[in-house]
């Protein structure tokens, strides 16, 4: 088992995410991922556990989500029903309390990875409401008076869209890494990885193709590498050759199977307007 | 050393505290930054920031700090105004000229003038070309920090550096009143909101009872909440046309947030300055217009007046009778601004404008004049402030 995470045959991590999440492993401290839609912020725990050989837990936040539900749970419903019922399981208030997700990562007899997805779906509160959690890796039970402490600090790998102020005292505690966008020859790499078959000639084109519409200046939504992967999957299943991609004189002016990239009509109108300008211009 | 580095990006605007210098300290220690400056850089990186808005100025400071550069805070003070370069690249350009610059050779191009500019700009500002050495060096995401102070504006095609500048810039633009959307408007929208929940518990809560019931083992224990009515009302006033058609998409997402986060909105539009009419379609504007008293005696005095207008007009439009571009009114703009104050005392102005130039119209000023102050700029921090004025 290697100490230290270098990316895997399915995900390509730049020198600068290597350190990050070096950083985090060793000095077990949180790792607060940001970056693009489509980067791979969700998928990097996932291959962090799998490439350090750890077990993974995983927490989705929703904006209903609070903090309270990834310690435990008091499940007060039953307990009452059980007591109409005359279940001897009453007397136990251990019975009731339902484990969260945290709390499962710090049972874990080895050291885990956990994975808090998209936190700033919830609610403003709920990361100040984690930070004593996060710092010292403990939470006090309040109705069967114990302390839950950690065997083992897990790696936190927590994910955000942005679509929320994180507050300070809560960065303080973490790490923070931007996945940036890939350039072109990291995004050769990486869909070698997961087109290790794929034409060359075919890739050129299709990656060029999608770096002109990711440069289309005003597109509401631009196309991001999980998109790319999708298009090239399509691509391929489709057999479309190398050249109907080269748009400049095919008939068709937008690439074949756009839906997949552009994922609404104001873009899809906007880029054909520009190739169509661009196709008179160029006569 | 370290400390000093501290210092620097402390006075370089980034929020770094003690706790985070202690970290890349115990960092060190672990032995995880000494392979290579570029590790030590992206490990300074990843401990010290904690916001991608912020890379932009820790590169620099990086840059300045450890090239035993002294006059970092100088090269801060004068950021280049991202909205500038923003404005060059696609305000000014219409769709078709931006479709004209693909076709002469695409953004590298539009790259290369921009460069142009910048130079320019840094000529006037700072003396010599040691801006762009530094900027040239900058150890930046993909294109990377440079450890042997190889200069990549230099050894690289003049093209390759400007395209540079502007990814540099991207970072920047995530600086500073950010970009609305409407998420991020129906969120500050949602303070109003919360605001209107208050009330007297007269309504049975059914699953907080049952919980209440249940903890105490049995005993019922009925639990009351405030109904969950709406109260809040909105009179929301948006300015159209002329000058402000600049503006219309990010009022469109105003509107359109607004719309999904209150019961109680009624919209009409005016034009530079309401008058004696109003109208709710902008395509009858001319047939079916709505007295602006009317609307005053249709909707009392606890709605919440919001106007949207950038408040950009010939003074004349506010303070003479007859000022309008459109009518002729028989009373000035002014005085109907007041008696809409009077109506609605709670009240506020949004103006899409950036603030920065509002000191130079000077129909905003006056305006704002007549509001008491109370106009605030259509970013986020501007809306939430306008909302805590409401």
């Amino acid at each position: 088992m290697s100490t230290s995470f270098r990316g895997t045959d399915r995900y390509i991590a730049t020198e600068e995410l290597m350190a990050a999440v070096n950083a985090a492993v060793v000095l077990a401290k949180p790792l607060l991922i940001k970056g693009e839609p489509g980067t791979g912020k969700t998928l990097l725990a996932l291959e962090i556990a799998r490439s350090l050989d750890k077990p993974l837990f995983e927490w989705h936040i929703k904006s209903t989500t609070k903090a309270q539900q990834g310690l435990y749970e008091y499940d007060a419903v039953s307990r009452l029903r059980d007591s109409q019922l005359g279940d001897p399981k009453v007397k136990d208030i251990h019975n009731y309390i339902v484990k969260g997700t945290l709390w499962e990562a710090f049972d874990s007899e080895v050291q885990p990875v956990l994975l808090i997805d998209e936190i700033d779906k919830a609610d403003i509160e709920f990361p100040n409401d984690l930070l004593r959690e996060l710092d010292r890796m403990e939470f006090y039970v309040y109705e069967t008076r114990e302390t839950i402490r950690a065997r083992h600090r897990p790696v936190i790998i927590i994910t955000s869209n942005n679509e929320k102020e994180l507050p300070d005292a809560f960065l303080r505690r973490c790490f923070f890494h931007f996945i940036r966008f890939p350039d072109e020859a990291t995004m050769t790499q990486i869909v070698d990885v997961h087109f290790p078959q794929l034409k060359r000639e075919l890739l050129r084109e299709a990656l060029s193709t999608f770096f002109k519409i990711r440069d289309t200046p005003g597109l509401k939504k631009k196309p991001t590498t999980s998109e790319l992967l999708d298009w090239i999957k399509l691509l391929v299943s489709e057999d479309i050759p190398a050249e109907v991609l080269r748009s400049d004189d095919a008939k068709k002016l937008i690439p074949p199977l756009y839906g997949a990239l552009l994922k609404n009509e104001q873009d899809v109108h906007l880029f054909e307007q520009l190739l169509f300008l661009n196709r008179r211009n160029s006569r | 050393m370290l400390v000093r580095f501290f210092f620097l990006l402390k006075s370089a605007g980034i929020p770094v505290s003690i706790t985070e210098l202690l970290t890349l300290l115990e960092a060190l220690k672990a032995g995880l930054g000494e392979v290579s400056a570029e590790r030590f850089y992206f490990l300074a990186r990843t401990c010290l920031v904690k916001d991608e808005r912020h890379y932009d100025r820790f590169d620099q400071a990086f840059a300045a700090h450890f090239k035993g550069a002294e006059d970092l805070f100088a090269h801060l003070m004068k950021e280049l105004p991202a909205d500038w370069l923003e404005k060059l690249a696609v305000r000014n350009l219409t769709e078709a000229e931006k479709a004209e610059v693909e076709a002469l050779g695409g953004w590298d191009k539009l790259m290369e003038t921009l460069k142009k500019r910048l130079e320019e700009q840094q000529g006037r500002h700072q003396g010599g070309n040691k801006w762009i050495g530094t900027a040239g060096t900058s150890p930046f995401g993909a294109y990377g920090y440079n450890p042997e102070g190889v200069r990549i504006g230099q050894d690289g095609s003049r093209n390759r550096s400007a395209v540079k500048v502007w990814d540099k810039r991207e970072f920047a633009n995530l600086d500073d009143s950010v970009e609305l959307g409407t998420r991020n408007m129906k969120l500050a929208l949602r303070k109003l909101r919360r605001f209107a929940r208050r009330g007297a518990p007269d309504e049975f809560a059914l699953a907080d009872t049952i919980e209440a019931t249940a903890r105490s083992g049995g005993w019922l224990d009925i639990k009351m909440v405030p109904e969950r009515r709406n109260v809040i009302k909105v009179l929301l006033l948006l300015d159209v046309g002329g000058s402000m058609d600049d503006h219309v998409k990010t009022c469109e997402e105003l509107f359109s947030a607004a719309r999904s986060e209150f019961k109680h909105l009624e919209h009409f539009y005016f034009h530079n300055c309401p008058y004696e009419s109003l109208w709710r379609d902008n395509r009858r504007r001319f047939n079916q217009t709505i007295g602006t008293m009317d609307v005053m005696r249709t909707y009392g005095t606890d709605w919440k007046l919001i106007f949207v207008g950038d408040a950009t007009m010939s003074p004349y439009e506010i303070t003479y009778p007859g000022g309008s571009v459109e009518h002729s009114n028989a009373e000035p703009g002014s005085v109907w601004l007041k008696r809409l104050m009077k109506a609605y005392p709670k009240f506020v102005w949004i103006n899409p404008q950036p603030q920065g130039g509002w000191r130079h119209t000077q129909s905003i000023e006056l305006i704002r004049d007549l509001l008491e102050d109370r106009m605030y700029p259509l970013t986020l921090g501007g809306l939430e402030a306008a909302i805590d004025a409401l």
